[in-house]
């Protein structure tokens, strides 16, 4: 063959693994898009250190919440309670810490309990009576919605312990002490920040040497490698943004694994396989042996802890529980998984395409708000957001 | 007959072509006024893009080749417009809602009214009008919901007939009907006949379609090999499944010497309710055995109890106060829920691949090791090297036709969709395997690769229940036959000495009873 020829065909290899994965390609150059877009109508600011802190920040809790949801939705379910769980978990450990001034440590354990439980309850009605969740989640967002009202007697409570605060306000502490640029820069983030990038890369490598090994690496080489120097320049050209205001966020780190074990049971446990073929087929699922009624169960149990979590970052944030906190969360965590990809008959979905689409509803809110775009249009915009979204989806869909 | 009668239908040298493939080439079908015409062929031989050419689904345009109904060329674009020339296709999926009455279904979307409100006096009216002619017998307010699968092919076509249709398609209309309805579905399209209606047939079931046709268009890989006249006399099964599968098949089962062994399954004195009316009795004092190396077949009218046994057995997925015992070599065992089912070696194929048996949106690996996830992982953790080889290994031993094991199930052909299914079970490791209508749907050629199937595990010693509808294949396959009517055995017989006639006049003493 000669060599003109094999160029061509990798040319056409290329573009036929770019039309297999468009749903992929397009999200991420979505997001990639926007960021440019408002990095260049907020002349800048986005990706300030600082504003990018802030937009980590901000977005930490429907990140967090997105991963729960994800497995909700892609069980072929739904959870509407998770904002109202979310600020009454924030009322409870309010009350816990402030007026009965117990320990925060306590207090998160115990409330991230709470979650799990408030999430069993609601998942005992969907899993063993066969309530549709719709439903079920439904009056969980009106009782705990009310039960927040209650627990905080309708007033604002706080501030919070020091030791509380850090959870959301807090920094990976620096070792070095380091000067660059005129101003102190925080040497470890850079690492850490290499560090993730070192072990993404060896993962892909590994999967790609495993792929290869049984003839089955699909994806042509230079867009492997082209995939893998974005990946490491996002991270790097982050960590070196992060380093020059205070670091990593604490919630940065919490965030990241938690996206790193989501990513992981959805893609390589016998758990997340059957959450995938239960929202697929659940009768065939049931006839081969799968509890399906306990998985539900489960996944109800787990959106209500990182509902619990999410609720106790959003506090810890604000350093005030109030009455409000956690209104209209689910619709834009509901909205990310479902810009990034996620199906509502089931069986479908990536944690990556939801992070994603939280960070894309993220950077929306966050660059809308900087260049002064008022909350009315703003919901307007995100709305026609995930419309289109949704319906680029179904589009590509059908036609196959 | 021979006189130069003008062809109803004449669809010439169609031609379809999608994206890399040649469905269609040259197809040549014509249909005489007052005919049965079958039109038979392997899956995916091109008899539903036939049909679909012919329906508008593909519309005018999109295909080469030539269209003439009564006599004028049509370009059809829609459904609509070939329905509203009286070409009507009743399609193996009954378009029917379920919860809506029948009048109501055979009225939707033509319902007879003025200024957009209903007179559902002239509904139901003519609703009693067309049940008559289809013969059945039910009240116009009747929900679908509530009648079985052979009366709703009936609404089907009565819900034709109120079309004015002049050439009736029947895709596999007997595919979920047991004997008797089927004969009396065949014989209704021999009453429109009389009136002068044409019908095409489609299935693969060839006994119907010596019972019924004048002639047949046998297709193979989307071509017209053959048009047979069965009043030439010459035409005889063997003859049509030469032509479709392009060789003569001496034996449509596979031999095989039994070796059977010690009992493994014993079922005894086994009771079932219906899930819903309490009241209702499904499954009457049921005793079977089945011994290692064994097949046992399951005979029975539709409705006899045989898929709500099976399934009761396997972990009570029907049913409920469920009574008896199940032992397996002998020890007593659990089976109330599916996973203790099958721990303790049972597995059931059921006979609904496509709502009970696979996740069509996910691709031949995945379904392969969904009921034995353990079998490729440890502690919870899928190892994916391990389970691509399980999945390629099935893909070699059972010869499942596919691009690789990354195929989604969806598009796979019925055949190839229950060799997964098996594959699937297979690798779950059972001692007994319950196979509810194995080959229904499925082409001669993947039949006799199911039958060799049956035989391999049979031969290494598993117990083998298989449930079918169809006598000949029961015969066939089976070592020992049980005949199942109104949710008790009836009969048993070695399949030695049982005969069609055997176990249908074993049904019917149980009728009189």
């Amino acid at each position: 063959m000669s060599d003109v020829s094999t160029k061509a065909a990798e040319g056409t290899d290329i573009l036929r693994f770019i039309k297999a994965n468009i749903r992929d390609t397009a999200l991420l150059l979505s997001l990639l898009a926007i960021m440019v877009f408002f990095q260049i109508t907020t002349g800048g600011v986005l990706f300030k250190p600082v504003n990018m802190t802030n937009l980590i920040l901000q977005n930490s809790y429907i990140v967090i919440m997105a991963l729960g949801m994800l497995l909700i939705i892609i069980a072929g379910h739904i959870d509407l309670s998770v904002g109202s769980v979310s600020g009454f978990v924030g009322s409870v450990a309010a009350i816990m810490m402030v007026p009965w001034k117990m320990d925060p440590f306590v207090t998160i354990a115990a409330c991230l309990a709470l979650g799990a439980a408030i999430g069993g309850i609601q998942g005992y009605f969907v899993a063993y009576h066969k309530i549709p969740a719709f439903i079920v989640t439904l009056a969980g967002m009106l009782i705990f919605k009310g039960l927040s009202l209650t627990v905080l007697g309708g007033a604002s409570v706080g501030p919070f312990p020091k030791e509380f605060q850090l959870l959301s306000s807090g920094f990976v502490p620096d070792i070095f002490s380091v000067s660059l640029f005129g101003g102190p820069f925080n040497l470890l983030a850079l690492m850490i920040g290499g560090l993730v990038t070192a072990i993404i890369i060896y993962f892909n490598v590994k999967e790609r040497r495993e792929q290869q090994a049984h003839g089955l690496a699909e994806e042509p080489h230079s867009i492997f490698l082209g995939r893998n120097v974005l990946i490491a320049a996002a991270f790097m050209g982050f960590s070196f943004l992060m380093a020059q205001y205070k670091g990593l966020p604490n919630v940065l780190i919490v965030m990241f694994t938690l996206i790193a074990l989501f990513v992981f049971i959805t893609t390589r446990t016998t758990f997340g396989r059957r959450v995938y073929a239960m929202g697929g087929n659940e009768k065939a699922s049931k006839l081969s042996g799968i509890n399906t009624e306990r998985m539900t169960f489960l996944i109800f149990v787990i959106m209500g802890t990182l509902a619990a979590l999410a609720g106790l970052i959003f506090a810890a944030r604000l350093n005030v529980a109030t009455p409000k906190a956690g209104l209209g969360f689910e619709l834009e965590v509901i909205a990310a998984c479902f810009i990034g990809g996620a199906a509502v008959t089931g069986g479908v979905g990536k944690i990556i395409g939801a992070v994603i689409g939280a960070f894309i509803i993220g950077v929306m809110n966050n660059g809308m708000s900087i260049m002064g775009v008022g909350i009315d249009w703003q919901q307007v915009i995100k709305g026609a957001v995930l419309m289109f979204a949704v319906f680029l989806d179904v589009y590509y869909k059908n036609k196959g | 007959m021979q006189t130069a009668a003008q062809p109803i239908l004449e669809m010439r040298g169609i031609t379809k072509t999608f994206p890399g493939v040649k469905a269609l080439t040259n197809v040549n079908l014509t249909v005489m006024p007052a005919e049965i015409h079958a039109v038979v062929g392997e899956n995916g031989a091109g008899k539903s893009t036939l049909m679909k050419v012919l329906s508008g689904v593909y519309p005018s345009g999109s295909y080469d080749g030539a269209i003439h109904f009564e006599g004028r060329e049509r370009h059809f674009h829609s459904i609509a417009n070939s329905e509203d020339t009286g070409i009507i296709i009743i399609h193996q999926e009954l378009a029917l809602v379920p919860l809506l009455s029948i009048a109501e279904n055979i009225f939707l979307g033509h319902e007879p009214a003025t200024h957009g409100v209903i007179n559902w006096f002239e509904a139901f009216a003519r609703t009693k009008e067309l049940l008559n002619k289809v013969g059945l017998a039910e009240h116009p307010n009747t929900l679908i919901t509530n009648i079985g699968t052979g009366k709703q092919q009936l609404v089907e076509i009565a819900k034709a007939l109120n079309k004015k249709v002049k050439l009736l398609i029947l895709d596999e209309p007997t595919s979920s009907l047991n004997e008797t309805d089927s004969n009396a579905l065949l014989e209704l399209l021999k009453g429109f006949r009389a009136q002068g209606i044409s019908s095409i047939l489609i299935t693969h079931k060839l006994n119907e379609v010596m019972k019924v046709a004048d002639r047949i268009t046998v297709l193979r890989d989307g071509m017209t090999v053959d048009t047979l006249d069965t009043s030439s006399g010459k035409v005889d099964e063997d003859r049509i499944i030469k032509a479709m599968v392009g060789r003569e098949l001496t034996d449509r089962f596979p031999p095989r010497t039994p070796r059977i062994g010690e009992p493994i399954l014993e079922v005894s004195n086994w009771n079932v309710f219906h899930p819903l009316h309490a009241e209702r009795q499904v499954i009457r004092d049921v005793s079977l055995s089945v011994r290692a190396g064994e097949v046992v077949g399951i005979a029975g009218l539709m409705g006899a109890g045989r898929t709500e046994l099976a399934m009761s057995v396997f972990g009570r997925a029907y049913g409920q106060k469920i009574s008896g015992e199940v032992k397996i070599r002998g020890k007593t065992v659990d089976v109330s829920t599916i996973p203790k089912a099958m721990a303790a070696g049972l597995a059931y194929a059921t006979e609904d691949r496509k709502t009970y048996g696979l996740v069509l949106i996910d691709h031949i690996k995945h379904n392969v090791t969904l009921a034995n996830l353990e079998g490729v992982s440890s502690r919870s953790v899928i190892d994916e090297p391990s389970e691509l080889s399980v999945a390629n290994k099935y893909r070699k031993d059972l010869a499942i036709r596919c691009s690789s094991v990354f195929q989604t199930t969806v598009n796979l052909s019925g055949g190839n969709q229950q060799k997964v299914v098996l594959s699937k079970w297979l690798f779950s490791g059972p001692d007994v395997l319950i196979l509810d209508e194995p080959t229904r749907g499925i082409d001669v050629g993947a039949k006799y690769e199911i039958y060799g199937i049956v035989n391999q595990l049979a031969d290494a010693g598993k117990a083998v229940i298989v449930i079918s509808s169809e006598m000949p294949e029961l015969l066939g396959i089976s070592d020992r036959i049980y005949v199942m009517n109104e949710g008790r055995f009836v009969a048993e017989m070695p399949a030695k000495e049982a005969s069609q006639e055997k176990i249908m006049r074993a049904i019917m003493k149980s009728w009189d009873k």
